[in-house]
């Protein structure tokens, strides 16, 4: 008996809590689509003071000010885009975790295939020298005179 | 060809070897957030005077429309705020000995705690606005306090800087970008 209770509470609990939230109850908005959107935006965010959380997931000061103000734009009827580009006149790219693709990042985005295509030409004339070396080795045998097997 | 890639290797190495070197530079703070407002107008802001405070409140109309005769600093301060308590007597010294115009914006405190803490230290601002919920903060992109902006005659904002102004070398930076506004003025008028 005891032990049946147990686990009910148990169960109970498991199934109401909830993992830990910075977004605090006074925050959140009546419309479950906004507030989707707002936690959707809040993620993409850099949290200024702790540069390497999210607004959604920090407890600091401004991020909350910031959350606030993403839910306030998002009801004042501005798309996702038009809330980021807020933040951003304000913070700079910084504040987003994707870095926008613009001339001053183009090495940024560029460079992991610059490099990899580097390693692969790199891998392909290795290659291919081998192989030559190899099929010149292979012209060449008849003519060297090695140990045959008759001789 | 084959001389040139004979070469590659310590091509990369150098390209390699003087991004670490940059990497390793000391006085390089990775945590530094550029400032998007740097050669800027000053933000939009409206804010009222601290209340039961004589200082006038700040918006951004009395910081575009100045008439240039001394650059202005906008220091960010609260009273919850320690090292907002030391940089206050370097900036009380600025507006004795450099001629500047101090004015504040009053981060999320309360007013009677800034009234004392005001009557405690003295008060070096012209204005002072009170930012009871950290809006104008956002709009001038603060990450904390305190913080510093120079604005020079015409109303942008020609430097930033976060954190105290304590020591040599931060108050070194906030004169040479005095300098800056000062010069940005006498080019207009010239």
């Amino acid at each position: 008996m005891i032990r049946k209770m147990l686990i009910a509470v148990l169960t109970l609990a498991a199934l109401l809590s909830q993992p830990a939230f910075a977004v605090e109850p006074d925050e959140m908005l009546d419309d479950p689509v906004l507030e989707e959107r707002a936690r959707a935006i809040s993620k993409q965010v850099r949290c200024v003071v702790c540069q390497n959380q999210d607004i959604d997931s920090s407890n600091a000061g401004v991020a909350r000010d910031l959350r606030i103000l993403v839910r306030e734009r998002l009801v004042a009827g501005d798309t996702d885009q038009e809330v980021l580009d807020f933040l951003v006149a304000r913070y700079g790219d910084y504040v987003l975790f994707k870095p926008p693709f613009k001339p001053s990042t183009y090495v940024l985005w560029a460079a992991p295939f610059v490099i990899l295509s580097i390693g692969g030409i790199a891998i392909a004339l290795v290659l291919a020298q081998n192989a030559r070396r190899y099929r010149n080795a292979a012209r060449q045998t008849p003519e060297t005179p090695v140990k045959e097997p008759n001789a | 060809m084959k001389r040139i890639l004979a070469f590659l290797p310590i091509g990369i190495a150098v390209i390699l070897g003087g991004f670490l070197l940059w990497g390793l530079n000391p006085d390089r703070d990775p945590n530094e957030i550029p400032s998007v407002l740097i050669s800027q107008p000053v933000p939009a802001f409206d804010l009222p005077p601290v209340e039961g405070l004589d200082t006038p409140g700040l918006s951004s109309t009395d910081l575009a429309e100045n008439d240039g005769s001394a650059p202005i600093v906008v220091n960010v301060f609260a009273s919850w705020c320690v090292p907002c308590r030391a940089e206050h007597a370097v900036l009380t010294r600025m507006v004795r000995e450099d001629g500047i115009r101090l004015m504040g914006i009053n981060y999320k405190d309360k007013p009677q705690d800034a009234r004392k803490w005001l009557d405690d230290l003295g008060n070096p601002y012209e204005r002072i606005g009170s930012d009871l919920d950290g809006r104008a903060g956002i709009e001038w992109g603060i990450s904390g306090v305190p913080e510093t902006f120079v604005i020079d005659g015409a109303g942008t904002v020609v430097f930033r800087f976060v954190g105290p102004v304590l020591g040599d070398e931060a108050i070194g930076k906030l004169r040479t970008a005095l300098e800056q506004a000062r010069r940005n003025r006498a080019g207009e008028t010239s």
